[in-house]
This record gives C-alpha cells, sequence and structure tokens, in this order.
C-alpha cells in the first residue's frame, strides 16, 4: 500500500495529467454521439447571454440584409395567397365544403416559432447556431429548424432560455430530401468541403437531373413539412463506379448572414416516433 | 497591477478575441482555422507548479469548448501542451536561473530563437492533436496533414502580430532585493 502511495506521489502530476485527458476525451466522445456533456445546461444559458450582449452590437450591420431577406419571404408567401389564383373558367367558382361529415378534418401538425440567432459558425467541422428560444418557450430536441430562405438544422439542446441547433453544416447532419421535379428523395449531408455547399446522395442514375434543379424537403422527414426549400443542384460530381448521383446542392439558406430562424414543433412526432420503435420491437 | 489580476483579464480576453473574432472571420480555406487562444498558455508565469498549470490548461480549453460546443475538444489539446511547456521550458532556457529572474516566457526573458522555437513546438502540439481529434470522426489523412501546416502557419503569423503589438516589458530581478 505504501508503495502504491509512494508511486502516485512521484508520478502525481503525470497521473493528473492523464486524468484531465481521460476527462477530456469521454466529454468529447459522449457529445459526439448523443450530443450531451457535463456542465452543458449550465454553459449554454451562460453563454447564449454572452452572444445575445454580443449579437445585439453585431446585429446593426446586418439591418439590411435581414430585411431584405425577410421581404423576399413575405413576397414569396404573398404570392401563394388564394386570390392570385383564378381558374381560366370563370364560372365555376370553387367552394369549401363545410360540413363536417367524417373526421377527416385537418389537423394541426406543425406549429412554428420564430427565433432569433445569437451565435453562429460556418468555419468548423461541426457548426453550431446559439438560438434565443428555449424550452420554457416549448423548444423540446429534434425540432427541425428553418430560415426565410431554406432549411437550417435541427435543435440538438435546451437550456431554459436557449437552444443550440446543429446546422446543416455539421458532419453528423443528415435529412430526407427530394428533387423538386421528379420527386426522387435522396439524403442531404455536408462534407466539411465549403460553407456553401452541402452533398446530396441517393438519387439513382435514372432520374434526369439537370443543374440548377431545386431541391426540398420530403414528407418523410419527420423534422420538417413537405416543399421547404433546402437548396439548388450546382454540380453533378461524375462517379463511374457507383449507380447513384453524387451532387453538390448550394443551400438556400446562407448560413453567415442568419439572423431569424423559425422552429418547427411537430406536433406528431412523438406519436409516430412511439409507432415506429413499437415495431421495430414487434420485429426483433 | 498584480499578477493574478493580468492573468485572469488575458483569460477573459484570449477567449473573447477568440471567440467573437478569430472564430468569426469569414473562412479562408478549410485548411485554415486562425488559433490564438493558446497564447494564453504560453504566457503563464514560470512560477507556477506543473499541476496547477495543467488544470488552467484544462479550464481554459473547457470554457472555449463550451462557447463551439465541443466539449472536450481544446480542453485535451490544452492540457497537453500546459503538461509539456515546462519540459520545453527546461530544454531551452538559455541560462541556468534565467526562470527565476523574469516572470514569464517571452522575447526578452528567454532570448529570440529559443522563445521563438518555444512557441513553434507548443503550436505544433497543440493543432496536431487538435485536428487529431477532430480527424478521428471525421475526414482523411491529407485533411489532417494539411489542415495542421496550413493552421500552423497562421497561427504563427498570429502570435508574431500580437507579441510585437502587446510587446511584453519584463523587469529582470535578482533576488539580492
Amino acid at each position: 500500500m505504501r508503495n502504491v502511495f509512494l508511486f502516485i506521489g512521484r508520478h502525481f502530476n503525470f497521473l493528473f495529467f492523464l486524468v484531465l485527458q481521460i476527462i477530456a476525451l469521454s466529454f468529447l466522445f459522449r457529445f459526439n454521439k448523443y450530443h450531451e456533456a457535463a456542465f452543458l445546461n449550465v454553459s449554454t444559458e451562460i453563454t447564449g447571454r454572452i452572444n445575445e450582449r454580443y449579437n445585439n452590437i453585431e446585429y446593426y450591420f446586418q439591418l439590411k440584409k435581414t430585411n431584405e431577406s425577410l421581404v423576399q419571404e413575405n413576397l414569396r408567401l404573398r404570392q401563394q395567397l388564394k386570390e392570385n389564383y383564378e381558374g381560366p373558367d370563370s364560372l365555376r367558382r370553387m367552394i369549401n365544403d363545410t360540413i363536417k361529415v367524417d373526421t377527416g378534418q385537418r389537423l394541426l401538425k406543425y406549429r412554428i416559432l420564430e427565433a432569433k440567432v445569437v451565435n453562429n459558425s460556418v468555419t468548423a467541422m461541426a457548426n453550431y447556431l446559439t438560438i434565443h428560444r428555449g424550452f420554457d418557450q416549448g423548444v423540446r430536441p429534434n425540432m427541425g429548424v428553418t430560415g426565410p430562405q431554406g432549411i437550417v438544422g435541427s435543435v440538438v439542446n435546451v437550456s431554459k432560455n436557449f437552444a443550440t441547433v446543429q446546422s446543416m453544416l455539421h458532419y453528423q447532419f443528415g435529412v430526407v430530401a427530394k428533387l423538386k421535379n421528379s420527386r426522387e428523395t435522396g439524403t442531404i449531408s455536408w462534407n466539411g468541403q465549403s460553407p456553401l455547399f452541402v452533398t446530396m446522395k441517393n438519387i439513382p442514375k435514372s432520374v434526369k437531373v439537370n443543374i440548377g434543379d431545386t431541391v426540398v424537403t420530403s414528407q418523410t422527414s419527420s423534422l420538417f413539412p413537405a416543399n421547404l426549400m433546402v437548396g439548388t443542384i450546382a454540380d453533378i460530381v461524375p462517379d463511374p463506379s457507383s449507380n447513384f448521383y453524387t451532387l453538390k446542392v448550394r443551400t438556400a439558406t446562407n448560413f453567415s448572414t442568419l439572423e431569424y430562424v423559425y422552429v418547427i414543433d411537430n406536433l406528431q412526432y412523438d406519436e409516430q416516433k412511439r409507432l415506429e420503435d413499437s415495431t421495430r420491437k414487434k420485429i426483433q | 497591477m498584480s499578477e493574478l489580476l493580468k492573468n485572469i483579464i488575458r483569460f477573459i480576453l484570449f477567449i473573447l478575441v477568440q471567440v467573437f473574432i478569430l472564430f468569426k472571420m469569414p473562412p479562408l480555406h478549410r485548411f485554415v482555422t486562425p488559433y490564438l487562444y493558446f497564447l494564453y498558455i504560453l504566457w503563464l508565469p514560470f512560477s507556477l507548479s506543473r499541476a496547477a498549470l495543467t488544470f488552467i490548461g484544462f479550464f481554459f480549453g473547457l470554457c472555449l469548448d463550451y462557447f463551439t460546443k465541443t466539449p472536450g475538444l481544446h480542453a485535451a489539446a490544452c492540457t497537453l501542451i500546459a503538461y509539456v511547456r515546462p519540459f520545453v521550458i527546461g530544454l531551452l532556457i538559455s541560462q541556468e536561473g534565467a526562470d527565476k529572474n523574469y516572470i514569464a516566457p517571452s522575447f526578452v526573458s528567454m532570448g529570440w530563437a529559443p522563445y521563438a522555437t518555444y512557441a513553434i513546438v507548443l503550436t505544433v502540439l497543440h493543432h496536431s492533436y487538435l485536428v487529431l481529434l477532430e480527424w478521428m470522426s471525421f475526414g482523411n489523412f491529407m485533411y489532417f496533414l494539411g489542415k495542421v501546416i496550413a493552421s500552423t502557419a497562421v497561427s504563427l503569423l498570429l502570435i508574431l502580430v500580437t507579441e510585437l503589438l502587446f510587446f511584453r516589458k519584463q523587469k529582470f530581478r535578482t533576488n539580492t532585493i
């Protein structure tokens, strides 16, 4: 026993160093897997407050761009108003049937919260945003986040008043998306090369793909409603060994000038998840 | 100003500069990430014990980590360089007892060539370990090599600029007074 203490005494510095290394690495690998680490809730709250202070100043320099993108979004939404569309036959009028014979009425599936972005990074391998909406305002992990121009990412961590969003520019991010023209679905991921482009995979080569085609979210993604803008195809990467395309997609969202985002709460997410999990258990 | 207060202010300033200036810069290339924050560890006084130095390194790295949402990444790299620092200083110090006569490592206290070597060794060590940890979950070998070299070059440039801009006057202390 005495020798053990002597050993610890003699190599105290090295052992202390090893212990700290192990703590640091366990934090890191635990976080990479489950996005949780010690003191994360407290620290998100503190760093969130500091980021908010900084953002209050930075925000003024972005006002013009923010305003422009919000105006563009309004324009797009106004364009979709029912009043803008008119059938060629003016004798026929559309009438909404208000009698509910069966329970086929529409239920609200997505609730949308607005949130201010207080911190944002694009230069790292794993990019996160911090938004000023948290648990108290109804944000939960696994909610989709979209910006005025296109989708942004998903919520991974929530504290009382702030939430951390894994941006689309994160090597672990993945979302199901489809080509607007052919409705062929593939997956979106990021290869870490440029903050302007993401990669789309799993589109079979039998599908006709053009540069400039629009990529939108698919209804099979549980994070996002269907048909939200993801980006446009910028390049088709040649890969003769595969039956699938690798497409370079220019993101619709400009991540470096993001000021406001919308958090999408899928009200039926839990139900869907429970059903899918129980099905998986049944099969096994 | 006392040495402790000076170091606490530096602690906060280095983290804020790294998070709100260097990380906010538009990316030059995917290999280039401008790191400067670890200069804080290079500037810590000679008089600190090795255990204290290692712990400060860990805590300093962890504080930055909670801003970048990578808990443990910078902490691991900072702990490593803080632990290795006394060995490097022991090898490079020009004359016996120079670490008793000055407060902290600098061009003045160590001389130009030893201090430059000291900065280069610790920068390379820090970047290699940091990028290695990143590489384990992501990327390939070329990415590792390219990023270590490019980031080291940028960091050394930043360190040189910082040293010239904020020249630290170092008083020669003898134990006769």
